[in-house]
């Protein structure tokens, strides 16, 4: 938003300003529960971050802003629905929709329903009947109030085509009536797996774009986390905390993992000394939060399986990718890494994704614990169930092995495979020095 | 003997008739004793897809998917939200077999 300060003392314009960046999303929040409309809540958001700047200066700034803000929303917000309803013709719909506008105060005053309101935002735009790219977008315009073109450049889309798809989101939440209310502990579990995997999917695009000639878009990962913080203080669940704690390890790692030619480096080669670490004493406590909860509930040696009862309660794959790269973040190299701790928590994570990918990744954290002979079968094993044929990873793990083994026409092979498949430069131009250095 | 008439338009020709036309045909069809029911539907993009598989509920945003699956019947539920909607279309027996797509019903605007 764009306010204009020319008439406006400079504390003032300083303090809306400020007010804006830290509490706009929860004035929003709580608008479109009044309202029951996210465009009109945006509208009347505007609206009442306009009527701050005319009326501060002269009133004084208000003891409590965020519910004087509220307040000017909805007013502002009925005023127009009034005024155009003497335009309109269906004047009995409007009245009925102003009317089931709560009037007085106490109703939206509520702590405990204004605390709920950014959670309903969240679960509303992570809702599982969205597209998981509706889903990503209406996320980043409504809960981090990033413009549609912010959104559009972050993720290399037209403009045009991230609008439309906030439309129609907005659209079906309107119109097949979305709930807009934090769900019930039975389906908490499932639908805040909805809203992590949302904020996972944002962290990602900012770690390693799909595509393109930039590894890392730093800000969207930055925003991610700042989500995964919002959610760990609204809903403090061990899989948010999980989630948290992974991103802030991944991301830990960032100067690290680029060369100076913007190559990518692999976790094996990197400068630890370049690792942060305050990002990973942050990851770490988050990991022994998330994990220390289940100790409790379980008996001592069953600690590691979830129980089946309680899906909310429970950790997770986010704990258990986070807790192997708190693994990995405590070793000094490569080869002082305890292997045998991060295979033991792949076996736990298989249990609980059994995705090839993941299996992929445990076969490859065998061969670093075993050596390389006992890792290729289980990779090639792999291969051939032929649901990882086009991952470049894949074959850049069987050429990697390869390599070990001294096999270099099978490493060859593979890296070929592999660069055919990459679509990220940094990618590629690793692959491409590996394939370089092997002995004819 | 009871018949269900479904009607179908391209996305284009939404509204090509007007509402008020539907509703004034709808009320003379009322009016002679042989509606059921009638209702308009908003459009296929504010649809979703419920497939139960393995005791998995999965919910795709958008129309039915699968063209080899045909329309084989149909309910009209009366619910708070599409909370409430899903949760009763999940009990349909073929969410195990086919998919249910739940859409919401449209007010017809009677504007002339």
């Amino acid at each position: 938003m764009s306010l204009d300060s020319g008439a406006v003392p400079d504390d003032i314009a300083a303090t809306v300003a400020a007010l804006f960046r830290r509490d706009s999303r929860k004035v929003l929040a709580t608008l479109i529960r009044l309202l029951g409309d996210f465009d009109l809540a945006e509208e009347a958001l505007q609206d009442a971050f306009r009527a701050a700047v005319e009326q501060w200066p002269r009133d004084g700034i208000p003891a409590n802003p965020v519910p004087w803000l509220v307040s000017a929303g909805r007013f502002k917000a009925i005023d127009g629905i009034r005024r155009r309803a003497r335009f309109d013709a269906i004047d009995g719909d409007v009245a009925t929709a102003v009317e089931a506008i709560p009037d007085s105060a106490a109703r939206w005053d509520e702590g405990e329903e204004i605390a709920d309101d950014p959670l309903r935002l969240i679960f509303t735009c992570c809702h599982p009947s969205l597209s998981a790219d509706a889903q990503v977008a209406l996320t980043l315009r409504e809960i981090s109030g990033l413009t549609t073109e912010e959104i559009a450049r972050a993720f290399l889309a037209p403009p045009a085509t991230l609008a439309q798809r906030i439309v129609r989101a907005k659209a079906k939440i309107r119109a097949a009536r979305i709930p807009y209310k934090v769900p019930h502990a039975g389906e908490l579990g499932e639908r805040l797996a909805s809203v992590l995997r949302v904020i996972y999917l944002v962290f990602n695009e900012g770690y390693s774009a799909s595509a393109g000639s930039s590894l890392t878009r730093a800000d969207l990962s930055a925003e991610a986390i700042r989500l995964g913080r919002l959610v760990v203080e609204l809903l403090p669940e061990r899989e948010a905390m999980g989630l948290l704690a992974l991103m802030l390890l991944q991301e830990s790692r960032r100067a690290a993992r680029t060369g100076t030619n913007g190559e990518l480096v692999t976790l094996e080669a990197q400068d630890r000394s370049r690792w942060n670490r305050a990002q990973i004493d942050e990851g770490v406590a988050w990991v022994e939060r998330a994990l220390a909860a289940e100790v409790t509930t379980a008996s001592p040696g069953t600690a590691a399986v979830p129980r089946r009862d309680s899906p909310a309660a429970r950790f997770g794959p986010y704990a258990l990718q986070a807790a192997i790269a708190a693994v990995h973040a405590g070793a000094k190299s490569a080869e002082a890494t305890d292997w045998a701790e991060i295979v033991g928590l792949y076996d736990v994570l298989v249990r609980l994704q059994p995705t090839p990918v993941v299996a992929l990744n445990r076969a490859v954290a065998v061969a670093m614990r075993d050596g390389p002979a006992t890792g290729l079968p289980l990779i090639e094993t792999l291969l051939a169930d032929g649901q990882l044929q086009d991952y470049h990873l894949a074959h850049a793990a069987r050429a990697d092995i390869c390599r070990r083994l001294g096999r270099h026409a099978d490493a060859r092979a593979s890296y070929q495979r592999a660069l055919a498949l990459a679509r990220q430069e940094p990618e590629r131009a690793f692959l491409a020095a590996r394939l370089r250095d092997l002995p004819p | 003997m009871k018949y269900l008439c479904l009607v179908y338009l391209e996305d284009d020709k939404l509204h090509a008739v007007r509402d008020s036309e539907c509703l004034a045909a709808s009320e003379r069809l009322r009016a002679e004793g042989r509606v059921v029911a009638a209702e308009a539907l908003h459009p296929v993009h504010t649809a979703t897809t419920l497939r139960l598989r393995d005791g998995t509920l999965t919910m795709t945003d958008g129309p039915f998917a699968e063209t080899k699956e045909q329309l084989a019947g149909f309910y009209l539920f009366d619910a708070a939200d599409l909370d409430e909607a899903v949760a009763l279309a999940a009990r349909i027996p073929p969410v195990r077999t086919g998919s249910i797509e739940v859409r919401p019903v449209r007010e017809l605007d009677p504007t002339p």
